[in-house]
């Protein structure tokens, strides 16, 4: 209900945004929507002492410019309890209400949470390579290169590893980007709520390929993620260690690619490669 | 360039590393700006031989451990490198500018080469522009303002100098001997660890940073027992300037944040050199440890940068409001809340790493809890302004330029420090506004108001003020050019770094920046002219009396430019507006009873000696030529070993040489009262404030 009459109210924003450019404005998920909404709602909250401070910086040199004799003159007024009282505690009010939003926030859009939803969480395991983007589907047995597909409504855990330097995957309007490190699991919870193709890139530099390591995220039906799967499986290919070898090696602008077949432990695997099989469970 | 040829893995014992290949002769844009250079530096040498001006360069500058000198060199050190950080910026804008496609090989710039631009970028305008700035302007000012004849330890100072310069020439010598990092300016391992950077472009980092970085540590050292130690009489903390207070707070920070910047890259040296594993992929090397390290030292040195700043516009802002500062004791305080939050917020620069959601909220927090103090500072100076006279020289453009651009900076701050939002925000070119709306609205505009405002000081003669509000007006309307397009750029989902770009849509909003570039280019070369025209001009801008803006504190107290003892006398100090004190009770202008002798140091050529092996040291580790690494430390140890057992480094200065130097400036300042009757600025309206109210 809050949330609904705020949206209302932050509709004049978002029309002037003009939607599908501003893909931060143009959420398809409900993590990118409470994040859009956070942004808006801080930058409003912050204008109650930003705009006075704007009007203030315009009016005081003015009136009290020095050809203005007129006005009131004091060379050794230097000190006003009610003045203090006012820069310091208007600070600080807003800073406490931005700081609940926080703690709240940091709590509930934690990449780690899981996602309330009747559907069972869908698990799609991430790896950044030099430089694109491996995807295993571990209950599919399917991998794919700088292209996965999720079915809409549905919550998905990504797990996402790295097996080159730390790259940052992320698809804006689903929301919240996560590191990818070596030897390291970090994971993600997103839904996607519409059906479409929405960009996918990684935003932390990692070398010579790193503007080429961008990919599609398909959001489909249930029948039409099924069909994606079937496509994957058509293909052909397994991803057995001599094809992950060939992957493995240095590409910039690498072709989206199926792999029909997959070992569902690779993923460990690969965590495995830099941490010793102890710590890689 | 960061091709196959310059990864030599079996280095030759003489030239280790160096071969005909690392010279990148091959590239034009390299090989033209090495030629200009070239040209430039044998141009400045041939002048100055010519002029025969030689010995006075070495006697009177090189070896000069005089605070002043030192700050002069800095600022021009800083100038000259600001060409190169800035020419770095033109380069990526306009690659970005072109760089529409959907796969790599577009624009002119291979990533190869765009990768370390915006590498150097951010290195040199950090460490070598903005660093040096500051750092040029405490040394001209601190010691000034404090009533002191020198920092604690001159010839701590120059070598602190010095081994900034050689930091400097190492970054240079990297555009035309192999090349520099490609890891973006802070090397996030194992990026920049052996295995994924094999070529020497990093070691040109490590190296750099390292020297450099021990130069700002002494620094830091010195200026604080300067401030601590070295007050005159009357001056207790709570009666020190502004100025000296940020400064104070400032090197605070320098002295516990840069022992981590030293550790850590003597880490990841010692992993690229040595083999260890600290911040490797395997053999449980951990990449988190260095990115926590590195910003621990990152966070408190953007307050590094921007604590002094805030001191200048508290200076400028009471002197050109003729009005004594609102708020001194909660600005120090404020101060002082900034120094400490600053080393409990380093997370903020990571949330996305995956902490955790307490972890996250508790860095979020205090992130956000800095930008109170940081308010209350914006309004103690806008009430300075109230029921003042305020003056519009172009130190206020300045300042009022900063308190509209800085607020915003301060709001998308904020914005970035919820753990929540920052996870779409992070690494996009929100960021990259919003730490350019801080580091140029807030840092960089203080410079230039501190540089215009104590310019006179430091030289006797004013800046070209139509000139210089010019440059104030393009630069701020380059930079909103500039960086609010990237902004909107941010919630278009641009991340930061890109050689290329997919979406035609960005390409419009990267054409408007780019013109603001142009514009800042613009304002650039006005700043340079304006000190070129100053210059030629200086008979119709000298300040006679010492005190051109008719401002408060103690350094204007003493000529411009000050005797190289500063003061003839110590000053008592009874209050923190000193000067404006004096200036009220007409004490000011007024020939001390008697001279007494006084102690100084003498100039050394320990410093530039000393600091000069070290860069043939570092060159000498960034190609792996062992025995020159060798030959360069003995050279170290010996020279500052030889300097130690040298007796001669101080003397007396001679009652008649002080009485000379005093009598030229009272002599100067009679002068000024004779012909300086319609002057805004004039003497004889010094003690009584511009129509008094009743």
């Amino acid at each position: 209900m809050v949330i609904t009459m705020y949206r209302l109210a932050i509709l004049p924003i978002l029309l002037m945004l003009g939607g599908c450019d501003y893909l931060l404005f143009d959420p398809k998920g409900p993590i990118a929507a409470e994040q859009m909404d956070l942004i808006i709602l801080s930058f409003l909250v912050m204008m109650i002492v930003v705009v006075p401070v704007f009007f203030m910086t315009v009016w005081f040199p003015i009136k009290y410019r020095a050809s203005n004799k007129d006005s009131e003159y004091k060379p050794n007024w230097e000190h006003s309890n009610l003045i203090e009282a006012v820069v310091w505690s208007v600070p600080l009010a807003i800073i406490i209400a931005l700081g609940i939003i926080t703690y709240k926030t940091s709590f509930s859009l934690d990449p780690r949470q899981a996602l309330d939803s009747d559907k069972p969480t869908m698990r799609i395991q991430v790896v950044a390579m030099d430089w694109k983007w491996l995807f295993i589907y571990p209950e599919q047995e399917i991998a794919t290169v700088n292209e996965f597909a999720m079915p809409v409504d549905t919550p998905v855990e990504f797990l996402i590893t790295s097996d080159t330097v730390m790259n940052s995957f992320f698809v804006p309007q689903l929301g919240s980007m996560i590191y990818a490190m070596a030897g390291m699991e970090n994971q993600l919870h997103l839904i996607a709520s519409e059906e479409g193709s929405y960009r996918g890139l990684s935003a932390n530099y990692s070398g010579f390929g790193f503007s080429g390591m961008k990919f599609k995220a398909l959001a489909k039906s249930d029948a039409g993620f099924e069909a994606w799967v079937e496509q994957v499986k058509e293909s052909g290919r397994a991803l057995d260690r001599e094809a992950y070898e060939l992957l493995s090696e240095k590409t910039k602008d690498h072709p989206v690619e199926y792999y029909a077949q997959v070992n569902p432990l690779m993923f460990n695997r690969i965590i495995e490669k830099y941490t010793g099989a102890q710590n890689g469970q | 360039m960061a091709n196959k040829a310059t990864i030599v893995t079996d280095p030759d014992p003489i030239f280790g590393k160096l071969t005909w290949d690392s010279i990148p002769y091959h590239d034009p844009i390299i090989l033209t700006t090495f030629l200009v250079v070239v040209m430039v530096g044998v141009g400045v040498l041939g002048a100055v031989v010519y002029y025969g001006k030689l010995r006075y360069l070495w006697d009177e500058w090189l070896t000069s451990v005089d605070h002043k000198k030192i700050g002069i060199m800095y600022i021009i050190a800083a100038f000259i490198m600001l060409i190169r950080g800035f020419s770095d910026a033109l380069l990526m804008r306009s690659q970005q500018a072109l760089a529409v496609s959907e796969s790599s090989g577009v624009g002119y710039l291979p990533p190869e080469h765009y990768d370390q631009i915006f590498t150097a970028h951010g290195v040199i305008m950090i460490f070598f522009v903005a660093m040096p700035l500051i750092v040029g302007l405490m040394n001209l000012v601190v010691p000034l303002q404090i009533g002191a004849r020198d920092v604690a330890f001159p010839f701590l100072n120059s070598l602190s100098f010095w081994l900034f310069v050689v930091g400097a020439m190492l970054v240079n010598a990297s555009l035309f001997v192999g090349e520099f990092a490609a890891t973006g300016w802070l090397a996030y391992p194992p990026l920049s660890g052996l295995e994924y950077s094999p070529w020497v472009g990093v070691d040109y980092w490590l190296w750099a940073l390292q020297i450099s970085g021990i130069g700002t540590l002494l620094s830091g050292v010195n200026f604080f027992v300067t401030i601590i130690r070295m007050r005159a009489p009357g001056m207790t903390l709570m009666k020190m300037p502004v100025f000296t207070w940020t400064s104070l707070c400032a090197n605070v920070l320098i002295i516990l944040a840069f022992p981590i910047l030293t550790v850590t890259i003597t880490l990841l040296t010692l992993d690229r050199y040595l083999g260890t594993a600290f911040f490797t992929n395997d053999l449980g090397g951990n990449q988190m440890m260095y990115v926590n390290l590195i910003w621990a030292w990152g966070h408190p040195e953007v307050y590094i940068l921007i604590l002094p700043a805030f001191g200048i516009f508290s200076e400028v802002t009471a002197t050109f409001s003729r009005k004594r500062l609102f708020g001194y004791t909660s600005l120090v305080w404020a101060t002082a809340c900034i120094m400490f939050l600053s080393f409990i917020v380093w997370l903020h620069h990571f949330f996305t790493m995956g902490a955790g959601a307490s972890v996250n909220a508790f860095f979020g927090i205090a992130t956000m809890i800095i930008s109170i103090p940081t308010g209350v500072k914006i309004f103690n100076w806008l009430f300075t302004m109230y029921k003042g006279r305020v003056r519009f020289d172009s130190p206020m453009w300045w300042t009022a330029s900063f308190l509209i651009t800085f607020t915003i900076g301060g709001v998308t701050g904020v914005m970035l420090a919820i753990p929540a939002a920052n996870f779409v925000l992070h690494n996009s070119l929100f960021l990259v506004a919003h730490f350019h709306n801080v580091i140029i609205g807030g840092a960089l505009f203080g410079y230039f108001a501190g540089l215009t405002y104590w310019f006179p000081k430091a030289t006797g003669f004013k800046l070209n003020e139509t000139l210089g509000k010019w440059a104030c007006a393009l630069w701020t309307i380059g930079f909103f050019l500039a960086f609010m397009p990237l902004y909107v750029l941010g919630f278009m989902g641009m991340t930061r770094r890109l050689n290329y770009y997919d979406n035609p849509v960005w390409n419009d909003w990267l054409l408007v920046a780019g013109f603001g570039a142009l514009i800042v280019l613009l304002a650039i070369c006005v700043q340079f002219y304006q000190i070129f025209a100053s210059i030629r001009d200086r008979k119709k801008n000298l300040d006679l009396t010492g005190d051109p803006w008719d401002a408060r504190t103690l350094e204007w107290a003493t000529s411009s430019p000050p005797p190289f003892y500063n003061f003839a006398r110590t000053p008592q100090v009874l209050d923190r507006d000193q000067f404006q004190l004096m200036k009220d009770h007409d004490l000011a202008f007024k020939r001390p009873d008697s001279y007494e002798r006084i102690h100084m140091p003498k100039n050394t050529w320990a410093g530039i000696v000393i600091a000069g092996f070290s860069g043939v040291m570092g060159f000498a580790f960034v190609w792996h030529i062992w025995w020159l690494v060798i030959a360069s430390t003995l050279a170290m140890l010996v020279s500052f070993i030889v300097y130690n057992f040298q007796k001669d480094k101080d003397y007396y200065v001679e009652i008649d040489e002080i009485e000379a130097l005093e009598n030229e400036h009272f002599a100067k300042v009679a002068k000024a009262a004779e012909s300086q009757d319609q002057d805004e600025y004039s003497v004889r309206q010094r003690g009584t404030p511009l129509s008094m109210p009743a």
